[in-house]
């Protein structure tokens, strides 16, 4: 039987979360006092050898993003809680069950990049994360735990777009959540033109116990391109629908039947869709796959933000990818072509296929579209949009063509 | 009520606070009156033209006046399959009116709403950002009745 590991989640439902002390009894913000005795560039390594890979769905080294921080009077560090990925709640978990170790993990990074001034985008749809953020804020400075290190917290308004690093920051200057063009990447030139630090909720979780317990326990945990815990939310037709953190060698399969408790009302599996609603569709076939970066990405699928969507034999793929295209026509922030055309024109042949009105030649076309979306949009939202419709025509291909006239 | 220039006046110094003033103005009137955007982009030095693109960028921001209560129905791919179109059904019946819409009293505007991030418990409304979890349409009566 699989088990859970948990880092991240190492003090969910063990303490009152809205309580400073309780973390600090728990060991909290012993880390942040140990890197504080520490060089920082010292801390930058230690983050980089642990090889902790951006869990907000990227999967870049944490320590590397930090690595390309150069000198400057002020510098930033954001943390992304606009979790907006249909079938992901980890980040509002992680919040909501432990608070202060996101706390302790922006300070951490704002100690290994010499910044003193965090932030944290909340999106629009948590009101009352942002309540619980300001409160646990509030504790930490009366502590005195968190030093000279601030943290303001700012909410989004229903905006997926502004999961993008370069949108978020135009979001916390105000502006309309459009992503910038790269480079220059936020490291360099980001919030308020300052080199900016952008992580996820996740991701900054995890530092306090890499620092606790060092790099080489991370990096022994789970898969080694991938190291440590993966936060999981499932969803759909699934008997749990839980949050659950487990080490990144972990099955799909492991994940759904063990975790999970299997397809719910005695059903039988069809699809699952990990990563959020950019993610791949995986047929039964591929449920040995190990759910880290590298191997979901060598099927063809995502890990994503961690969203397991599940779905039982009787779902309709086509209807279900017809939603999603509409999810991003609806969500592309307009800025370039080839997002805000295509997102458009998949709904809309979407929509056809899906009322049995669309002959092979869209199939044709909605391809090519996706392949433009892919390579010519300028954020992963319009490179990733594709992403549902080409996994099931792969996977799926007669739900579509028994729809065809 | 609150005047507006003073909610408006309050953020002037926050560093990119023109989202922030909108959400304290949008809590005091329900929305961003045209008025108090033309007073966003004087106070915060944009052109009014910047200020509207602001206020109309983001879902949960509206320039129109709504309802008492916003009653958000969850259509994301998770909440679809859970149900989503079937409690939409049942409010638009009970409501009379469409998505979109304000019933005429101003008490109800019915909305659709992409994930908010609460998919243990599809399929999922809000009202008034409040999240309600597992709806289904013979709950609809009862979930009205209760906001008075």
């Amino acid at each position: 039987m699989a088990e859970e590991v948990r880092i991240v989640l190492r003090n969910a439902d063990k303490i009152d979360p809205n309580n400073v002390d309780d973390y600090i009894n728990a060991g909290g913000y012993q880390a942040l006092e140990k890197v504080r005795g520490m060089d920082p560039k010292a801390v930058i390594e230690e983050v980089k050898k642990a090889n902790v890979r951006g869990r907000g769905g990227a999967g870049f080294n944490a320590g590397l993003k930090w690595s390309f921080v150069p000198p400057a009077d002020v510098k930033y560090v954001v943390c992304n809680l606009d979790e907006g990925e249909p079938g992901t709640y980890k980040d509002r978990t992680i919040v909501q069950k432990d608070p202060q170790t996101v706390l302790e993990g922006m300070a951490i990074c704002g100690h290994a990049i010499g910044s003193k001034q965090g932030y944290i985008y909340c999106r629009g749809e948590y009101p009352y994360v942002v309540e619980q953020l300001n409160q646990a804020i509030d504790q930490a400075k009366a502590k005195g735990v968190l030093g000279d290190f601030d943290i303001e917290v700012r909410m989004g308004a229903g905006a997926y777009v502004c999961g993008e690093e370069t949108a978020l920051i135009e979001s916390i200057e105000g502006h309309r959540g459009e992503p910038r063009f790269k480079p220059p990447f936020p490291g360099v030139e980001g919030l308020w033109a300052k080199p900016t630090v952008v992580n996820n909720v996740e991701t900054f979780a995890n530092l306090p116990e890499i620092i606790n317990k060092g790099a080489d326990w991370f990096a022994s945990i789970g898969a080694p391109n991938y190291p440590g815990t993966k936060v999981l939310t499932l969803t759909g037709d699934v008997v749990n629908r839980v949050p659950i953190e487990v080490p990144t060698n972990t099955t799909i399969r492991e994940v759904i039947y063990e975790f999970g408790g299997g397809i719910r009302n005695g059903r039988k599996f069809k699809a699952v869709q990990i990563g959020g609603t950019s993610g791949g569709f995986i047929p039964e076939s591929l449920l040995d796959t190990p759910i880290d970066f590298d191997s979901m990405s060598s099927i063809g699928a995502t890990l994503g933000t961690g969203a397991v969507f599940i779905m039982d034999d009787t779902r309709d793929i086509v209807d279900i990818v017809t939603r999603i295209s509409k999810f991003f026509e609806h969500e592309s922030c307009g800025k370039c072509n080839p997002c805000r055309e295509g997102t458009f024109r998949c709904y809309e042949i979407m929509k056809k296929i899906n009322r049995g009105a669309a002959s092979a030649k869209d199939i044709d076309n909605i391809v090519l579209l996706a392949r433009v979306m892919q390579k010519a949009a300028l954020c992963g939202l319009g490179q990733a949009a594709p992403g549902p419709i080409m996994t099931t025509l792969q996977h799926f291909r007669h739900e579509y063509e028994r729809k065809l006239v | 009520m609150a005047n507006y220039r003073d909610i408006i006046a309050s953020y002037q110094d926050k560093p990119g606070g023109i989202i922030e003033a909108y959400h304290a103005l949008q809590e005091e009137f329900n929305y961003i009156p045209r008025e108090a955007i033309d007073e966003v982009a004087r106070v915060f030095g944009v052109s009014e033209a910047q200020a509207y693109g602001v206020a109309t960028f983001y879902s949960y921001l509206s320039v129109e006046p709504r309802g008492k209560y916003i009653i958000r129905m969850c259509e994301s791919a998770p909440c679809h399959v859970a149900g989503a179109d079937e409690v939409i059904k049942a409010f638009e019946n009970h409501l009379g009116i469409k998505v979109g819409e304000t019933t005429a009293d101003g008490k109800f505007t019915l909305e659709l709403t992409q994930c908010i991030g609460q998919c243990q418990g599809i399929p999922v409304i809000t009202i008034n950002r409040v999240p309600y979890e597992g709806i289904s349409p013979d709950q609809v009566p009862m979930i009205l009745e209760k906001c008075k």
